[in-house]
């Protein structure tokens, strides 16, 4: 039990995506205009690492070394474009606000990542939940972001208005906003996680 | 090695054909329906299915052809929804749904798929639209207005609407995707009733209102013409 939860925290604190590891920055920086959209981006991670890593941690012994790459890359690709396809029939108004960032999940660093550092080497349950842990830490580190950047851009979080929006910045909407905030989370979490380095 | 990777591929093409054919149907209801919400919030009330009746009208001088939405109110036409684009956005094409009444006046418009910068651009979707108790609002609000009495221009460029704050760019790819759409919708009715309605394209003013279908034809080319060539000026 306590091997157990310990990956799945490995994955929110220890060796958080965004604020330890710094992997999948893209969508990372992309997609977190608001925390609605940074929460939604992890969830859709989170799906597609949990069941690649199950997939991958049973087909581990089948696939042989030399191929793994592309064999990995072939099931994420898969589980990534079922979720596009089931994201644009039942949430359509969500899937146009993330766009490009759907599909890009299958590049996602983190999602190979894992599939290679921890699926190949680890029993399905294992690996159940440190794609659950993983994809859970990247959702809040997302989410964070995410409100950081709504709450400074524009008054609100979730939208739901803390401030008017002409006291905002409008940097923290745009591109550079993201670096800032970002940056400021990461030496906040370090901080948090070993006071003694910093 | 072959046959595990292939083995893989087959499976996952299964899985991905199967998900297709499942999924298809709720997708292109889900298109359709947004469609459908966004030619009822731009047009008058009507009673008829617009979706099931669009026409396709190619605006004079162009090649691509706009979708025309006819919305009517026990089969007499009283408004139309009309889907155009501009390719002059900030950052790739700008989709949106202007509707119109009979006389060609703007009732409402929808934004469908655009690219344009958050919290700036992308701020078009509110910014044209009537806001009550906003300081400016009536200079930038183009529902309510045609085309014969406005000069839909950005203030910037002589016009009579205001643009974004720092986003021109943005706003005169939605002012040049109106522009289209309301010469699509001129034709259309044109096309409809038989003859150059006067009101369609003369607008409210009494003078106007006076004037000779074919002077009032001949206003709204001069119009059209302006708009274009403003907005060629505008955009090297």
């Amino acid at each position: 039990m306590s091997r157990n939860l310990r990956i799945l925290l490995n994955g929110i604190i220890s060796e958080n995506p965004t604020f330890v590891l710094t992997l999948g920055m893209c969508p990372t920086l992309g997609t977190t205009g608001s925390a609605l959209t940074g929460m939604s981006m992890g969830l859709a991670t989170t799906g597609v690492l949990i069941c690649s890593n199950v997939v991958i941690s049973l087909i581990k012994n089948f696939v042989p070394s030399k191929v793994r790459i592309p064999a990995y890359i072939v099931v994420i690709a898969t589980f990534v474009t079922v979720l596009q396809f089931l994201m644009a029939a039942y949430v359509p108004a969500l899937n146009a606000l993330l766009g490009i960032f759907i599909p890009l999940i299958v590049v996602n660093c983190i999602v190979l990542g894992r599939a290679e550092a921890f699926a190949s080497r680890n029993g399905v349950f294992p690996s159940l939940l440190d794609g659950l842990g993983m994809g859970l830490g990247f959702t809040i580190a997302l989410t964070l972001l995410g409100a950081m950047r709504e709450l400074l851009g524009s008054g609100k979080i979730f939208g739901l208005e803390i401030y008017p929006e002409a006291y905002g910045s409008l940097i923290f909407v745009l591109a550079p906003g993201a670096f800032i905030a970002l940056g400021l989370l990461i030496a906040l979490f370090t901080k948090i996680r070993s006071p003694k380095a910093c | 090695m072959v046959l595990s990777l292939g083995i893989i591929t087959i499976a996952a093409a299964a899985i991905l054909g199967g998900v297709y054919a499942a999924t298809k149907g709720p997708i292109e209801e889900a298109a359709q329906a947004k469609q459908v919400e966004a030619v009822k919030a731009v047009t008058p009330d009507f009673n008829n299915d617009p979706v099931a009746e669009m026409t396709t009208v190619v605006p004079e001088g162009e090649e691509r052809a706009l979708k025309v939405f006819p919305a009517r109110q026990d089969g007499r036409l009283v408004g139309t929804a009309v889907e155009s684009y501009s390719m002059n956005g900030f950052s790739g094409e700008i989709t949106l749904i202007y509707g119109f009444d009979t006389e060609g006046t703007l009732t409402g418009f929808e934004v469908m798929a655009h690219q344009e910068t958050p919290g700036l651009g992308a701020k078009m979707d509110e910014w044209f639209k009537p806001a009550e108790g906003v300081a400016g609002a009536e200079g930038r609000t183009v529902i309510g207005r045609n085309p014969a009495s406005t000069n839909f221009t950005v203030s910037k460029d002589g016009g009579d609407i205001d643009a974004i704050t720092a986003a021109t760019i943005t706003s005169r790819a939605f002012l040049d995707a109106l522009a289209r759409a309301s010469r699509a919708n001129q034709a259309f009715v044109q096309n409809e009733t038989g003859a150059i309605p006067a009101a369609a394209v003369t607008g409210a003013t009494p003078k106007a209102a006076q004037a000779a279908p074919s002077e009032a034809a001949a206003d709204s080319t001069v119009m059209a013409e302006t708009e274009d060539n403003t907005l060629v000026v505008a955009e090297p």
